[in-house]
C-alpha cells in the first residue's frame, strides 16, 4: 500500500528549528533546516542522524526545500550539507537565497565571535553551502527527477517567502513554511489553488489568535513597516529623537525590498516608480557608540527576541532605566532573554553569573506576520487537502486548532512531536493511455437515452515495461500477433411439430420477435432466423417426423443470450391461435 | 488540429490553434508598418509639413488633395495613423479560451481583441511582459493623443480610388480595416483580463491541455510555448534568442519531443550580426559627437536600449565622451528605467547574481546617478530648461511618424553634423525617412536584432526534432530581394509547412490515445498475465466516468444479489444486455490434454477423428461433438445447457482471454 510519511525533526508541537521528512511515493523531501534560538548546544540544531546513522545524507534525500529566510527556517542549513555532509539540491525562491547568506554570517558571527563558540560552520562553509541551492520562481514547475516535482506558492510572511508543493504523480503534500493571509503594507496575502493535496502541513503559531481587523491594520506590522509607519508619525508630530537602525543588516535588507519589488503587495508594485516606499528620512543607522548618548532615541535591534546580537547589548545596556521601554514584536521562544521577561521575570541571570535587573517597562506587540487561526482554517479551505497536520506551533494551542480542523473540513489532522512518524495511506489512481478508437467508442454510446445506466468498457491493459496503455481487444491481440480463436456452440433444441420446417422457423421468428422487444430479430430468405448475430435454423428429425430440431448457433461473445434463447425456446412456442 | 492565420507579418505574429476541444490565441502583434504611409505628427507646429503639396491624379484632378500631400516623390495620408489589425472575420474571436502572450512586442493588438470580438476569456503573460508592454501601450496612446489630429482621412481607402495611388499606397492590404489607436481606458480593460504565469509553469485548461510558458531568451520575461496534452504537444516559438543579452537564456530543451513546432519572430535582418551592429553605432556616435554633432537613437522605450545603455556605459569614458549628455525621452522612460531592476527573477545570470550584493542589475542605474543619462518624459518642460548640445538622444517612435523623435528629425536634419542611427529592425529605415526628405543629417543603419537566424534555427531543429514545422511564408523560401540565397529559408525534413495571412492550415496530427485514469480498487482487481517476456496483459472491465475532460476507470458496480423469497421475476426481465461484451479468446487446444482432461473430469467413451484442419471429440453418449481446429472451437450439442456450460468451462481453460 503506498504511503506518506511525515517526522519532524524539530517544529513538531513546538516553534523553532523547522525541519520535517517527508517521503511520499519512494521520495524523500526534507522541508526547512532550521536552529532553534532556544538553545545553545546540540539541541539547536535537528538530530540528522535520524535519517541515516552511517549513510551519506545524498543517498537518502532526494531534496531539500528552504520555505523562507528566518533562522529557525534555514540557519542549520550550512551544518547540514557541509558538516553532517549533504550534496543534493536545496530548494528555495530567489530573494531567499540573496537573503539567507546574510543573516547566517550574522548568526555565525554572533555565535564565534561574540560567544567564541567552536565547532561551527564557517563563513566558507555558508558559501559552499549556497552554491548548492536552485532557485525557484513562484508557481514555476521544478522537475527535482522524472517523478518529483515541486512548485512555489507565495506566502506573504517574509520577503520571498514561499508554500511549497510537493508532488509524485497523483500524490501531493503542500509545506505552507510561515504564512500570513492578510495583506500588510508590504507584502501581499499568501494564496494557494485548489491543488486538493493528500496532506497539508501548515505551520500554527497563532493557532488560537484570531486578531480583529481593525485594530491589528494598524498594529501589524514588520519592521520596514515600523518605519514606514514612524516615519509618517515622526512627521506629523514633529519629532526630534532620532530613530536608528541597529544594525547594516536592515539597511540592506531594505536594498533587498527595493530589488525584489515584484514579490511585495498590489500597491508597492503599483507606485514603486514614483515614490519608493523603503527610502527613509528620519531614520539613520545606528553605531555603537549612540547607545550612551544622552536623550531619548529609538533604535530597531536585531535579533527580536533578544537571545544574542546588538539587541541584547543595547538591552543590558538600558533594563536599568525605568524610564526605557523594550518592545517585542514577536513570538519569544522558550529559552531566550526575550520569552523571560514577556513571561514576568524581572531578575535575569546572564553569562558569567551576573543578574540584570530589569526595571525598563516591557510591551509585547503582536507584529510577526503569521497566519491566525482564521487564517489557517482559510487556507485549508482554499487547498481542500485530504489530511492536516500542524507543526510550528505549541501543543495546546495545536490541540484546540486540531479539532477546529477536524470539526469544519471532516478530514484527519495530526500533531506530531518531534521524532514522530505519521503514516497516511493513500491510493493513487494510475494512470494509463487509452487508444482513442476505444474511448470514442465508448463515449459515442454514453451518449445513448439510457446513459444513466451505467456502462461497462471492455478493453486488454497491455504493460509493457512501466508503459500501460488500454486498447480494445482486436487491437490487443493484433499488436501482439496474436489470431482470435472462436469458441462456437450448436444446441439442438427439440420441438414438437408436424408441419414443415419453414412453417416452425415461422412460429419461432414470431415468437422471438414478441419476446425479444429490444433485439434485432430477423427472418431471413433462406428461412433461417437470427437474433442479433445468433442462428436459428430449423431441420427436420431424422427419426421423428413430429419433431423438429431447432440448431441454435453462437459464439462465445454472444454467450448469455445464446444461453438465454435455448432455454427460451426449450420451453416450446405457444400454440398457434 | 487547425491553426488560423490572422497576421501576416512573420515577427508580429497572431495565429489561433484549435487544440482538442480549446481554441488559443497566440500572441496578438499589431502590424504597425501600416503608420509609414502616414504624415508624421509633429510636436511642434512644423511649417515645412504643414505646407506640403496636395498630390493629385496625372490628369490633374486633385480632388485628394486635403487627404494626401506629396513630399520628395512619395504620398502620405495626412489623418490620424492608423495600424493594421489580424484578421478579425477568419474565425469567430469570441469563442477564443485564452490567449498566449510571448512578449511584450507580439500583445500590442491586445486592446482591440479583448474589447471590441465579444472576447470572454484569459490573457496569460508574464509579469515584465505585461508591465512593459503597458509601457510601450501608454507610451503609444500618450504619444498620438497629445497631438489631437481634426482629419482622419478616408476617401483615399475607397477600393476605387486606391488603385490609382502611387506605391506602396496602392498595394497597402486590407486599408478598409485599418483601425486608429485605442485609448488608455481600453488599454486598462484588455491588461486587467491578463493572468500572470511564471516560467514553467503548468496552467491546467479545461483540464483537456496543459500550456507552459518557457524563457525564450529575446526580451525580459519573453516566452515560448508549449501547448500539450497527454499524447501531442505543440511548441510555440516567437521571437527567441540564443544572444546572450540581459533576459534569461533560452530553454530550448523542454521543445522537445514536438509533434509541431509552430515558428515565428525570427530576425528581420538575417545578414547583420548584432554584435558588430553594437560596435558599429557605438563608433558612428562618438565620431558625430566628436565633430560637434548630435545623434539621434529612434527607440523603444524598453529593450535593446537597456544593452545599449550597457554599451555605452563601458564605452563612454575610454571614447572621452564623458562630458556629453545622454538624454532618454519618452512619457515612460522613467518607469521603463525602473522596472528593468526590478525583475531580477527573468535577468540572465550575470545580472541575477548582482541582486545577491545587492546591487542593481543594469549600470544605467549608476548612468543617471552621476548624471550621464537624463530622463524626461517629453521635451516640453524640465527638458527644455536642461537640454545641450551636443548631445545623444534616445526617443521615439522608431517609425518616425510621432513622438518626440519627430521634433529632433525636423531640428537637426538640416545640418550635415548630426546623425541619425536606426536600430530597432522593425521599420525599414528609408520608408521611415520619407517624410524628412530632403536630409542633410546623416543616417546610419545599425539594425539590432538578437532573435533567430536560419543557422541558429537549423541547429535548434536539429536539436529538438518536432515531427512537423509551422512558420509564416517569408521563411519558407529566400527573401525576394534576395532569391539566390537559398540560406535564408528554413531548411528541414519534411519541409516547414507555410501560412499566409487569412489562411487556415490543417495541423498533421494522428491522435492514437488519451489519458485514463485507474481507480485503485480496479487496479487491485485486475489480474495481469504475461503473455511474452516484459510484455503482461489483464482483461479491463469497468466503468467509465467522463468530466471535465477527464476520464476515469471504476470498478463495476456488483452484481445485485438475487432476493430470495420474492416474487420471481418474469423471464422478459431476464432478457440479456446483448452490449454486454465477453472477451475475445485467443490460443489454441491441444487435442491430447483436451481428452485428458475430459476424461478427469467424468467424461467417458470419447472418441477422436482427425480431420483436414484438426479434430473431432465425440462424446458418443453425450452426442456431442467437439470440432478442434487451429483458431477455433466448435461444439454441437443437446439442450443440455449443464452440459455445454461445463464444456465450455473445460474449453477455456485452454484459452487466454482479452
Amino acid at each position: 500500500m503506498p504511503e506518506i510519511r511525515v517526522t519532524p525533526l524539530g517544529a513538531g508541537q513546538d516553534v523553532g528549528r523547522s525541519c520535517i521528512l517527508v517521503s511520499i511515493a519512494g521520495k524523500n523531501v526534507m522541508l526547512d533546516c532550521g536552529m532553534h534560538m532556544g538553545f545553545s548546544d546540540d539541541r539547536r540544531f535537528p538530530d540528522f542522524s535520524y535519517i541515516t546513522r552511517s549513510g551519506r545524507l545524498t543517498d537518502f534525500l532526494d531534496c531539500v526545500i528552504i520555505s523562507h529566510f528566518h533562522l529557525d527556517h534555514c540557519g542549520a542549513l550550512p551544518y547540514f550539507s557541509e558538516m553532517v555532509g549533504y550534496d543534493g539540491p536545496i530548494y528555495m525562491t530567489q530573494p531567499t537565497q540573496a537573503i539567507c547568506p546574510i543573516l547566517l554570517e550574522d548568526y555565525r558571527k554572533i555565535a564565534v565571535d561574540k560567544k567564541g563558540e567552536a565547532n561551527f560552520f564557517t563563513s566558507q562553509m555558508i558559501k559552499d553551502c549556497m552554491k548548492k541551492v536552485v532557485a525557484v520562481h513562484l508557481h514555476q514547475t521544478v522537475q527535482v527527477d522524472d517523478e518529483l516535482e515541486i512548485k512555489a506558492y507565495y506566502a506573504g510572511h517574509v520577503l520571498g517567502a514561499a508554500m511549497f508543493q510537493i508532488k509524485v504523480g497523483s500524490e501531493s503534500v503542500v509545506y505552507t513554511g510561515d504564512y500570513n493571509m492578510t495583506p500588510d503594507r508590504h507584502l501581499g496575502a499568501a494564496w494557494i489553488d485548489k491543488c486538493r493535496p493528500n496532506l497539508l502541513i501548515t505551520e500554527s503559531t497563532y493557532a488560537t489568535t484570531i486578531r480583529d481587523s481593525k485594530r491589528c491594520r494598524e498594529r501589524d506590522f514588520l519592521k520596514k513597516e515600523l518605519c514606514i509607519l514612524l516615519e509618517t508619525f515622526w512627521e506629523r508630530m514633529d519629532l526630534k529623537a532620532p530613530i536608528y537602525f541597529s544594525t547594516g543588516l536592515t539597511e540592506k535588507a531594505n536594498h533587498y525590498y527595493k530589488l525584489f519589488i515584484p514579490w511585495t503587495n498590489q500597491k508597492i508594485r503599483k507606485t514603486f516608480v514614483q515614490r519608493n516606499m523603503f527610502e527613509f528620512k528620519h531614520i539613520k543607522a545606528f553605531d555603537r557608540a549612540f547607545a550612551d548618548s544622552p536623550g531619548p532615541m529609538v533604535v530597531f535591534a536585531t535579533p527580536g527576541m533578544l537571545h544574542a546580537g546588538q539587541s541584547l547589548q543595547i538591552f543590558r545596556k538600558w533594563a536599568g532605566n525605568e524610564k526605557n521601554m523594550v518592545i517585542m514584536p514577536g513570538y519569544c521562544v522558550q529559552g531566550t532573554v526575550g520569552h523571560k521577561i514577556l513571561s514576568g521575570q524581572r531578575k535575569l541571570e546572564m553569562e558569567g553569573r551576573q543578574v540584570l535587573e530589569v526595571k525598563m517597562q516591557v510591551e509585547y506587540m503582536s507584529f510577526s506576520a503569521h497566519a491566525d487561526a482564521k487564517g489557517i482554517m482559510q487556507l485549508v479551505g482554499q487547498a481542500e487537502p485530504e489530511n492536516v497536520l500542524l507543526v510550528h506551533g505549541e501543543a495546546k494551542k495545536m490541540e484546540f486548532l486540531k479539532q477546529k480542523i477536524e470539526q469544519e473540513f471532516r478530514v484527519s489532522c495530526y500533531m506530531p512531536a518531534n521524532g514522530e512518524t505519521v503514516t497516511l495511506p493513500t491510493s493513487p489512481s494510475i494512470p494509463v493511455g487509452i487508444s482513442l478508437g476505444l474511448l470514442k467508442r465508448e463515449m459515442a454510446q454514453g451518449l445513448l437515452p439510457d446513459a444513466k445506466k451505467p456502462r461497462l468498457l471492455h478493453g486488454t491493459l497491455i504493460m509493457k515495461d512501466s508503459n500501460l496503455r488500454l486498447v480494445s481487444s482486436e487491437q490487443a491481440l493484433k499488436e501482439l500477433g496474436l489470431a482470435e480463436h472462436q469458441l462456437r456452440f450448436t444446441c439442438r433444441v427439440h420441438l414438437h411439430d408436424t408441419r414443415k420446417e419453414q412453417e416452425a422457423a415461422a412460429r419461432v421468428y414470431s415468437h422471438l420477435k414478441s419476446v425479444l422487444k429490444d433485439h434485432c430479430v430477423q427472418h431471413l430468405p433462406d428461412g433461417s432466423v437470427t437474433v442479433e448475430s445468433i442462428l436459428i435454423q430449423a431441420a427436420a428429425h431424422s427419426e421423428d417426423p413430429g419433431t423438429k430440431v431447432l440448431l441454435v448457433s453462437w459464439t462465445y461473445q454472444d454467450e448469455e443470450l445464446g444461453s438465454y434463447l435455448t432455454s427460451l425456446l426449450k420451453k416450446g412456442l405457444p400454440q398457434a391461435s | 488540429m487547425k491553426l488560423y492565420c490572422l497576421s501576416g507579418h512573420p515577427t508580429l505574429p497572431c495565429n489561433v490553434l484549435k487544440f482538442k476541444s480549446t481554441t488559443i490565441m497566440l500572441d496578438c502583434g499589431l502590424d504597425m508598418t501600416s503608420t509609414l504611409n502616414f504624415l508624421p505628427l509633429p510636436l511642434v507646429q512644423s511649417p515645412r509639413l504643414s505646407n506640403l503639396p496636395g498630390w493629385s491624379l496625372k490628369d490633374g484632378n486633385a480632388f485628394l488633395d486635403k487627404e494626401l500631400k506629396e513630399c520628395s516623390g512619395h504620398v502620405f495620408v495626412d489623418s490620424v495613423p492608423e495600424f493594421c489589425l489580424p484578421e478579425t472575420e477568419l474565425i469567430d474571436l469570441s469563442t477564443v479560451d485564452v490567449i498566449l502572450i510571448s512578449n511584450y512586442h507580439c500583445m500590442m493588438a491586445l486592446p482591440y481583441i479583448t474589447e471590441h470580438t465579444g472576447f470572454t476569456g484569459t490573457v496569460y503573460a508574464t509579469e515584465p511582459t505585461v508591465q512593459i508592454g503597458r509601457l510601450l501601450m501608454e507610451e503609444l496612446v500618450n504619444f498620438i493623443e497629445r497631438v489631437p489630429k481634426a482629419q482622419s482621412a478616408s476617401l483615399w481607402k475607397n477600393k476605387d480610388i486606391q488603385r490609382l495611388l502611387p506605391s506602396p499606397l496602392k498595394d497597402a492590404v486590407e486599408v478598409s480595416t485599418w483601425r486608429r489607436c485605442y485609448t488608455m481606458q481600453e488599454v486598462n480593460s484588455a491588461l486587467s483580463k491578463i493572468q500572470l504565469v511564471g516560467y514553467s509553469q503548468k496552467i491546467e485548461l479545461f483540464g483537456a491541455v496543459q500550456v507552459t510558458p518557457l524563457s525564450s531568451g529575446y526580451a525580459l520575461g519573453s516566452s515560448n510555448w508549449i501547448i500539450q496534452s497527454h499524447y501531442e504537444k505543440v511548441s510555440y516559438v516567437s521571437g527567441s534568442s540564443l544572444l546572450t543579452t540581459h533576459p534569461q537564456p533560452m530553454d530550448q530543451a523542454s521543445l522537445k519531443n514536438s509533434d509541431v513546432l509552430i515558428l515565428t519572430g525570427l530576425t528581420q535582418i538575417p545578414t547583420a550580426n548584432p554584435d558588430g551592429m553594437v560596435g558599429e553605432f557605438c563608433s558612428n556616435l562618438a565620431l558625430t559627437v566628436r565633430n560637434g554633432g548630435n545623434v539621434l537613437v529612434p527607440c523603444y522605450p524598453s529593450g535593446v536600449i537597456y544593452d545599449l545603455l550597457e554599451c555605452l556605459y563601458q564605452y563612454i569614458d575610454s571614447a572621452g565622451l564623458s562630458s556629453i549628455p545622454f538624454y532618454f525621452i519618452s512619457p515612460v522612460a522613467n518607469s521603463s528605467l525602473e522596472f528593468s531592476q526590478i525583475f531580477a527573477e527573468w535577468l540572465c545570470h550575470n545580472k541575477q547574481t548582482k541582486v545577491y550584493l545587492p546591487e542593481p542589475p543594469f549600470p544605467h542605474a549608476e548612468l543617471i546617478q552621476t548624471n550621464k543619462l537624463k530622463h524626461y518624459p517629453s521635451i516640453h518642460g524640465d527638458f527644455s530648461n536642461d537640454f545641450r548640445q551636443p548631445c545623444v538622444v534616445f526617443t521615439g517612435h522608431p517609425s518616425l511618424r510621432f513622438g518626440d523623435v519627430v521634433h529632433f528629425m525636423e531640428l537637426w536634419g538640416k545640418s550635415s553634423l548630426n546623425t541619425v542611427i536606426f536600430t530597432e529592425p522593425d521599420f525599414s529605415y528609408l520608408e521611415a525617412l520619407a517624410p524628412y526628405q530632403p536630409l542633410a543629417m546623416k543616417c546610419i543603419y545599425c539594425p539590432i536584432d538578437t532573435r533567430l537566424n536560419f543557422i541558429q534555427v537549423s541547429k535548434l531543429l536539429k536539436e529538438v526534432q518536432p515531427l512537423h514545422v509551422v512558420c509564416p511564408e517569408q521563411y519558407a523560401q529566400p527573401p525576394p530581394a534576395q532569391s539566390h540565397r537559398m540560406d535564408l529559408m528554413i531548411d528541414c525534413q519534411p519541409p516547414a509547412m507555410s501560412y499566409r495571412r487569412a489562411e487556415v492550415l490543417a495541423l498533421p496530427f494522428k491522435r492514437r490515445y488519451e489519458k485514463i485514469e485507474i481507480m485503485p480498487e480496479l487496479a487491485d482487481s485486475l489480474v495481469p498475465m504475461e503473455i511474452k517476456p516484459g510484455v503482461s496483459l489483464a482483461t479491463v472491465s469497468a466503468v467509465l466516468h467522463t468530466k471535465d475532460n477527464k476520464h476515469v476507470l471504476q470498478p463495476p458496480p456488483r452484481p445485485a444479489q438475487p432476493t430470495g423469497g420474492k416474487k420471481r421475476k418474469r423471464a422478459s426481465d431476464d432478457i440479456p444486455d446483448c452490449k454486454v461484451l465477453k472477451p475475445l479468446l485467443s490460443g489454441s487446444i491441444p487435442v491430447e490434454q483436451f481428452v485428458q482432461t475430459l476424461e478427469k473430469h467424468g467424461f467417458s467413451d470419447i472418441k477422436v477423428e482427425d480431420t483436414a484442419k484438426g479434430h473431432i471429440v465425440l462424446l458418443q453418449e453425450a452426442e456431442t461433438l467437439i470440432q478442434i481446429e487451429e483458431d477455433s472451437t466448435h461444439i454441437i450439442c443437446d439442450n443440455d445447457e449443464m452440459l455445454r456450460v461445463r464444456l465450455r468451462d473445460l474449453v477455456l481453460k485452454f484459452l487466454q482471454k482479452f
